[in-house]
């Protein structure tokens, strides 16, 4: 008799656990995860779609290899570059402090240029028109050694970037590339990035393409990369006629993509695959 | 006697312009589209299942399962989920119906992320290598039609 009961006992024990368990993972599957700060209202950053030994890449800052490269922005940023004689610490002394908040800012509107300006751009006309010197290349070793450094100064502060006022005509043409379609295989940004983040396309997990973490050190570059680079490498998958680094187009569409990551922490420099 | 002139000009290089768009686009076999679906095989033959297995798995080609899951083709890695599972496609749709979708997604959904695979024409900033080329030939496209009539 007890031991009849004893074995109903367990068989009613087993099922409720069973049942629990069961709940248990509904609720886990239901219940979307709590992404801390790499999520703002729907918003996700790049790092939520990663893998967690990409994640614990970009987490270590001693594993982390961009930033090897925010070091040597920091060696660069006091190095004399041109024919004024004049390093980017003869006027900006105190990068820590000067430069904080910037990288979340840009692009920018410039009233004299009459259209916006990426924060390349930016540092390319102190050193032409201040320093004399040349305009590097946006994936050049030495700008993405500044972008990153530079980037890494205004590590977690939120995303943005003005977008009204004379930015809006701007913005305007941003967004407009980004639902239009292009190339053969005729997709617009939105319909991977708006319409199936988290999808698996083969292998590869499809992000909402933020850049609040770029330049972004990209394991299949194997070193950093700019945000055009990027758009490059998009247009070219879709075999669409990529636009210029640097090109109106491009920079009104950074405007436009970094507005979508509004409020996202800035990751400088993000790890992703 | 100007505008004249003027206007037999317009019509001069519309029509050599209709011509061009005519030329770009003759390589693709007419089809007519009826009841959303064309009926009709494109090259008048009989697709290859074999042949339409390895141009759907192709990512160059097809690239099938870029979007779409397969059971039947499980030994290959990775399928993607953008789009839906094509297991028992072929029990869902008719091989008219399919057809029309491989050649151009978009006449039974504009919205749909499915490129064209048999279109050549009114492509935005369509990269050079590709100027005047359907992703799939006319034959291709019947190839890969009759792998997926297997997937019942």
């Amino acid at each position: 008799m007890t031991n009849i009961k004893s074995k109903l006992g367990w068989k009613l024990a087993t099922a409720v656990l069973g049942a629990a368990v069961v709940a248990g993972s509904f609720a886990a599957s239901a219940v979307a995860k709590d992404w801390g700060k790499f999520q703002v209202e729907d918003r996700r950053s790049g790092y939520t779609y990663m893998t967690d030994e990409t994640r614990d890449v970009q987490n270590d800052d001693f594993e982390n290899p961009g930033m090897l490269w925010v070091e040597n922005g920091q060696s660069l940023w006091s190095t004399k570059m041109g024919s004024a004689g004049k390093s980017c610490a003869s006027c900006h002394a105190d990068a820590d402090k000067d430069m904080k908040g910037v990288a979340p800012s840009y692009p920018k509107y410039n009233a004299k240029m009459g259209k916006m300006e990426t924060l390349e751009q930016r540092i390319n006309r102190d050193i032409v028109e201040k320093m004399g010197g040349k305009a590097l290349k946006f994936d050049s070793k030495e700008m993405l050694s500044l972008m990153t450094y530079v980037g890494k100064i205004s590590s977690g502060m939120p995303v943005n970037v003005k977008v009204d006022g004379p930015a809006a005509p701007f913005f305007a043409k941003g967004k407009a590339f980004y639902y239009q379609r292009r190339g053969q295989l005729d997709m617009s940004c939105a319909n991977c990035h708006e319409d199936n983040p988290g999808k698996l396309i083969r292998a590869n997990t499809l992000s909402e393409g933020q850049i609040n973490g770029f330049p972004t050190y990209r394991l299949k570059w194997q070193k950093p990369g700019s945000v055009h680079r990027r758009f490059k490498g998009c247009n070219k998958n879709v075999r669409a006629k990529p636009f210029k680094r640097g090109s109106d187009e491009y920079v009104n569409l950074e405007l436009y993509v970094k507005w979508r990551g509004r409020g996202l922490p800035t990751e400088t420099p993000s790890v992703r695959n | 006697m100007r505008k004249t002139k003027l206007a037999a000009g317009i019509i001069a290089v519309a029509s050599v312009m209709a011509v061009q768009s005519a030329f770009a686009d003759s390589h693709i076999k007419k089809y007519k589209i009826e009841d959303g679906a064309i009926k009709a095989s494109l090259t008048g033959k009989t697709g290859d299942a074999a042949k339409g297995k390895k141009v759907a798995i192709n990512r160059k080609k097809g690239n099938c399962l870029a979007c779409h899951a397969i059971s039947d083709l499980k030994d290959q890695p990775f399928h993607g989920n953008v789009g839906p599972s094509l297991d028992g496609v072929a029990s869902n749709y008719s091989e008219g119906e399919l057809r029309l979708r491989i050649v151009n997604a978009k006449t039974s959904n504009e919205d749909t992320i499915m490129p064209a695979f048999y279109k050549v024409d009114g492509y935005n900033r369509l990269i050079k290598k590709f100027k005047g080329k359907s992703v799939l030939s006319a034959q291709e496209v019947e190839d890969v039609l009759a792998y997926v009539m297997t997937l019942k």
